[in-house]
């Protein structure tokens, strides 16, 4: 009965949680990005598959998404191992809504600022990775602060497809103890203070981001 | 056989027709849950803003500390609190109602920063005039403050209710039969789930992009009746 004794065990389980948060963070920025560019610089074609790609993954529930992964991607023949399963669903479900934060600031960038650019004759990849992209990238980050959280959150998902994470850990020690109110309070705190964690790293690089579109990287150029 | 209803695995496409009113009564849950999980949100998250705003210090504290609490926390688990912990403290509700009261706590500290939004975005000389005229706090609230912040919200409170309906299938997971629980009890039985699955999703795709067309519509059509979102 002791609370101290489920530690180790949801420890094990918040670290799995970090880590599948923190990998589909990274493989969802990466969505994001490339999906959100190819809305706003696209072809037709281009920018169509995009936005096809972020209206299914918003439009759908994740725990669909994972359902749909789970247990009928193996009937075509493509299975993967659960902790892949999650990353794989978190992070195309992540990164469509990321999409929309990166299409919304980089259409906020004044118009006259490729106007400018053009005049000076720069190239489409230099005007969105020199002009555009280091204005955007600032107003996106209180927003994308906002889905790391969201995808913590939305991680606890994954234990419905047998990964063996906190929210995971928790049921089994439930099922075990039935000390339900110990459990579920204890990997409350834990979501929470993981929460405050990444809330203050966010703001971290928030504040990098910033400092670095104060002085741009223009002097060797 | 599910409901009256059997179904009829020759083809793919027979088989989705066949579980079709199946799912639908599935949806039917969905939305009844969405519904009225939603209206607790709203009533909860109006209590929230206004105590948050109250001039007790301990008061707005606290209050502050539970949005951002249930904020910060997983649906999942708020749910799994609900209905492992309430029935230890002889409290046992169905689960249908457990779910619609997980969703409800969880929308309703986002609503609360919407309000909070919607509030503060009403001009200072308001409340002024309001002192002005010897109204109270409560008064101001009541007549002033909300009637003039209710409808700026409204599409971003459409927003949170299209993100509500699609978060609604995690309560299968407390045997909420609601669409995606209906859809795995189909799959188990037939063991036939790429169909089933495949269906949920485009149903609510189909359902969001509707919503999602409305909440466009109301954007444009509320700064027209004179109403500024902003």
């Amino acid at each position: 009965m002791d609370w101290l004794t489920y530690l180790p065990s949801l420890a094990q389980g918040a670290l799995v949680t970090a880590w599948i948060t923190l990998a589909s963070i990274a493989i969802g920025a990466a969505l994001a990005f490339a999906a959100g560019i190819a809305r706003v610089e696209g072809g037709r074609a281009v920018s169509t598959l995009a936005l096809c790609y972020t209206e299914v993954f918003r439009g759908t529930s994740l725990l669909v998404q994972l359902f749909w992964l789970y247990y009928a991607l193996p009937l075509v023949g493509l299975s993967f191992d659960p902790v892949t399963t999650g990353i794989v669903g978190l992070s195309l479900h992540v990164g469509a809504y990321g999409s929309e934060i990166v299409r919304g600031a980089l259409n906020a960038v004044p118009v006259a600022q490729r106007e400018a650019a053009r005049a000076l004759n720069f190239g489409r990849v230099h005007t969105l990775m020199r002009i555009c992209l280091p204005q955007a990238i600032v107003e996106m980050m209180p927003a994308f602060g906002n889905l790391a959280i969201e995808t913590l959150k939305l991680s606890s998902l994954v234990s419905l497809i047998s990964i063996a994470d906190l929210t995971f850990r928790a049921q089994s020690i439930r099922n075990i103890t039935l000390d339900s109110a110990t459990v579920y309070t204890l990997t409350l705190v834990g979501y929470f203070l993981m929460s405050l964690v990444l809330m203050l790293a966010m703001r971290l690089i928030e504040r990098m981001v910033r400092r670095g579109a104060a002085f741009p990287r223009a002097a060797h150029a | 056989m599910m409901y009256g209803y059997a179904w009829d695995l020759t083809t793919p496409l027979t088989y989705a027709a066949s579980i079709l009113p199946i799912l639908l009564i599935g949806l039917t849950v969905t939305l009844q849950a969405a519904a009225a999980g939603f209206a607790l949100a709203l009533v909860l998250g109006l209590v929230f803003a206004l105590l948050r705003r109250s001039r007790i210090k301990a008061v707005a504290l606290t209050t502050a500390f539970v949005v951002e609490f249930l904020r910060d926390t997983p649906l999942l688990v708020q749910l799994f609190f609900l209905y492992y912990v309430l029935p230890d403290y002889g409290i046992t509700l169905p689960a249908f109602l457990t779910g619609v009261i997980a969703l409800g706590l969880q929308y309703s500290a986002y609503t609360s920063e919407v309000y909070r939004g919607g509030i503060e975005a009403i001009p200072r000389g308001q409340w002024e005039a309001a002192t002005a005229l010897n109204m109270t706090r409560w008064q101001t609230y009541r007549d002033i403050v909300i009637p003039q912040m209710v409808p700026r919200i409204v599409p971003t409170m459409g927003n949170y209710l299209v993100a509500m309906l699609k978060e609604t299938p995690v309560l299968s997971v407390v045997t909420v039969l609601e669409m995606l629980g209906l859809a795995n009890m189909i799959g188990e039985r037939t063991f036939e789930y790429l169909v089933p699955l495949s269906m949920v999703g485009i149903i609510f795709l189909l359902l969001t992009l509707i919503c999602s067309a409305g909440i466009h519509r109301l954007e444009k059509v509320l700064p027209k009746a004179g109403i500024p979102l902003r």
